[in-house]
């Protein structure tokens, strides 16, 4: 097209040719935003105090951006972009539905808490090396992970937020960095090449990558493709991602290293990723191999919920018990997605929002805390409580939370998740969750009974202030969680539709392929 | 390198290599070529150049520091999916100008912005770590 040409083509075969409106631009503006923002920032490198205010303010557009394409979703259904204008399935499609946009929402919220508690935790070298570049493009990572309605496209958009986070994991180039950076790095390695290889079998099989062609191809070929290997590849794949029992040891092993708001983010975001790449897959694409798989991730559930509070009891560093509360939680999610239906699905969904608030609030509390205390270790913290009453309460709260107790978030998918799990007879499942909450009590409770409630006699009996840069994000990530726990009936309807767009995704194809579309 | 040679040819294979390089980054619409190729001839030269007058002469030629310009190249790229905002075509579209400057019709288009992002981003993520490579393996 160097020559404007001057014989007409039908170009209505090849392109999109409606035009296309702002509310359509909303689909891939978080992705265009971040990167935006990141790029600036990496340009301006003299004005080091500007970044703060410039990732900040763009996180806060974020959020306004992810909740206006929320809204618009929730009133006119799935929205589609095609890039550059190639009709699907050959151009590449964003597509924002319900599920997609509520997690990309959150993410961007959760991120702008960061924002907000990184100014009085990133020092200056910090922000030298790139801390809120960083940051923007990890999102820039996770909104177009939760957004892109093509499988590679994911793959592309898991690499991004990989590459991002290994820059965050090593701000600051301690020993113990670098060790957890890579076992972190070598273990997601594998698991995106995993992705990569069932991504290119599965383009094999199918001969397309968009997620709306494979949804309604695969109902043709589930005679003769392996498409239960392949499903299982994904399982696989996105379990390491997500920390997932047996593959979940990379989690503990790195989190507790990087700065404190570093590995909050990730608590909050990273394996929240996986568990929605995995209900996208198994959930929209291959429901049928779903089902075939479901015992198998059942029990690797249970087990993941098990093991990662057992291991939260055993430890005595805060946020290494933070990070077995991840595993822990990650398999209530795995169980959701395992029973199926719109009370699993519906439950693993809002476990997963209600988990990224709550995760990323409590490890505030721990860097917090061992700011107060002089230590990361609850056998040596004591007497948190008598050095700051707010923010004792805000971190109980944040505990009630985790633990699946009313009236907080976390209370409602726990029971979504239990009834679903004895809907269709598995009362081993539903023994888990429930035992799993428990002893999630009882890990939270000993944190907070050790280093909050004991008294310190060594120390002098007085209040310490806390800056309001740190108080502010933990207050709005423990009382949203209050609110939704309070009235979760808008949540609720939304995440029960988000469910219902998943199982039966007739909308999401309509959006990507206008009446009937190609073929 | 205390090659007289070396230093003497290395001033001009670098100006040459450069040139070259944006000639492969305009070429690469319609050929072989493109930003990706075009950005690493011409960080080879900064190499090059560097091996042969010592990093601080390079860092002081190409007065921006590496990271910059590859965080400009990362935004003009953004900048070339968002310009289609403005056509009411969906992000990454094509959308070509064709002004006449001198009497000579010069085909200017959003992908071109866009490839001109890519040779940024590689000229400044690569020349960063090469830079930093020569500046501990020589001293």
């Amino acid at each position: 097209m160097a020559v404007p040409t001057s014989s007409p083509v039908d170009l209505s075969a090849a392109l999109v040719l409606g035009p296309t409106t702002f509310a359509d631009w909303l689909v891939i503006l978080p992705v265009a935003w971040c990167f935006a923002i990141g790029a600036l920032l990496v340009m301006l490198r003299r004005p080091i105090g500007l970044h703060s205010i410039i990732a900040v303010a763009g996180l806060a557009g974020l959020v306004l951006i992810d909740a206006l394409l929320l809204g618009h979703v929730a009133t006119k259904g799935p929205v589609t972009m095609v890039m550059g204008r190639w009709l699907p399935p050959f151009g590449i499609a964003f597509t924002a539905d319900l599920t997609g946009s509520l997690f990309a929402l959150v993410a961007a919220i959760v991120a702008l808490a960061g924002g907000i508690f990184s100014l009085a935790d990133i020092n200056d070298s910090g922000r030298r090396y790139g801390f809120y570049p960083f940051l923007m493009l990890l999102m820039a990572g996770v909104s177009g992970a939760f957004l892109t309605g093509d499988v590679f496209n994911l793959y592309v958009w898991f690499e991004v937020l990989l590459i991002s986070s290994f820059g965050l994991l090593v701000l600051g180039s301690e020993p113990e960095q670098i060790d957890g950076t890579v076992k972190y790095g070598f273990l997601n390695l594998v698991a995106t090449t995993l992705f990569l290889v069932a991504t290119g079998y599965l383009y094999a099989v199918f001969g397309t990558l968009n997620m709306a062609d494979i949804a309604r191809k695969a109902e043709g070929l589930r005679g003769g493709a392996p498409l239960t290997t392949l499903t299982a590849l994904y399982v696989l794949a996105f379990g390491m991602k997500a920390a997932a029992f047996p593959v979940n040891f990379w989690l503990p092993a790195s989190y507790h290293t990087p700065r404190v708001v570093v590995s909050a983010l990730f608590a909050g975001l990273l394996t929240k990723v996986g568990i929605y790449a995995l209900i996208r897959v198994l959930v929209m694409l291959f429901p049928v191999e779903r089902e075939e798989l479901s015992f198998v991730m059942a029990l690797a559930g249970a087990l993941t919920m098990i093991v990662g509070v057992l291991g939260a009891l055993a430890q005595t560093d805060f946020r290494r018990i933070l990070g077995y509360l991840v595993v822990s939680g990650i398999g209530s999610m795995l169980a959701g997605i395992a029973v199926g239906g719109p009370g699993g699905i519906g439950g693993a969904i809002f476990y997963a929002l209600h988990s990224m608030l709550v995760m990323t609030g409590l490890y505030f509390a721990a860097g917090i805390a061992a700011r107060l205390g002089g230590d990361s270790s609850i056998a040596t913290v004591s007497g948190l409580y008598r050095k700051n009453v707010a923010f004792a309460a805000l971190t109980l709260m944040l505990c009630f939370a985790v633990s699946g107790l009313p009236p907080f978030s976390g209370f409602w998918p726990k029971v979504m998740l239990v009834k679903a799990a004895l809907d269709i007879g598995a009362w081993w499942l539903a023994a888990a969750l429930l035992l799993a909450g428990f002893c999630t009590v009882i890990a939270t409770g000993r944190m907070f009974l050790l280093a909050y409630w004991r008294d310190d006699a060594a120390a002098a009996d007085e209040t310490v202030q806390l800056p309001s840069a740190v108080l502010a994000p933990l207050a709005a990530l423990s009382l949203l969680p209050l609110g939704v726990g309070l009235y979760p009936e808008p949540l609720l309807a939304t995440i029960q539709s988000a469910a219902a767009g998943l199982a039966e995704p007739s909308a999401y194809l309509n959006s990507v392929f206008p009446a009937g579309g190609l073929q | 390198m205390k090659s007289v040679i070396f230093r003497t040819v290395a001033p001009f294979l670098t100006s040459l290599m450069t040139l070259f390089s944006i000639f492969v980054l305009l070429r690469g619409h319609n050929e072989p070529g493109g930003g990706f190729i075009g950005g690493l001839i011409a960080v080879s030269a900064l190499a090059i150049y560097g091996i042969a007058h010592g990093v601080e002469t390079v860092r002081r030629a190409i007065y921006f520091h590496p990271l910059a310009i590859a965080g400009a190249g990362l935004f003009a790229a953004t900048v070339a999916g968002l310009i289609s905002l403005f056509a009411h075509v969906p992000f990454m579209t094509g959308l070509w100008v064709y002004p006449s400057i001198f009497g000579v019709e010069i085909p200017l288009s959003t992908v071109m912005l866009f490839d001109t992002g890519v040779y940024l981003v590689v000229v400044g993520s690569i020349s960063s770590v090469a830079l930093s490579l020569e500046e501990r393996g020589g001293e």
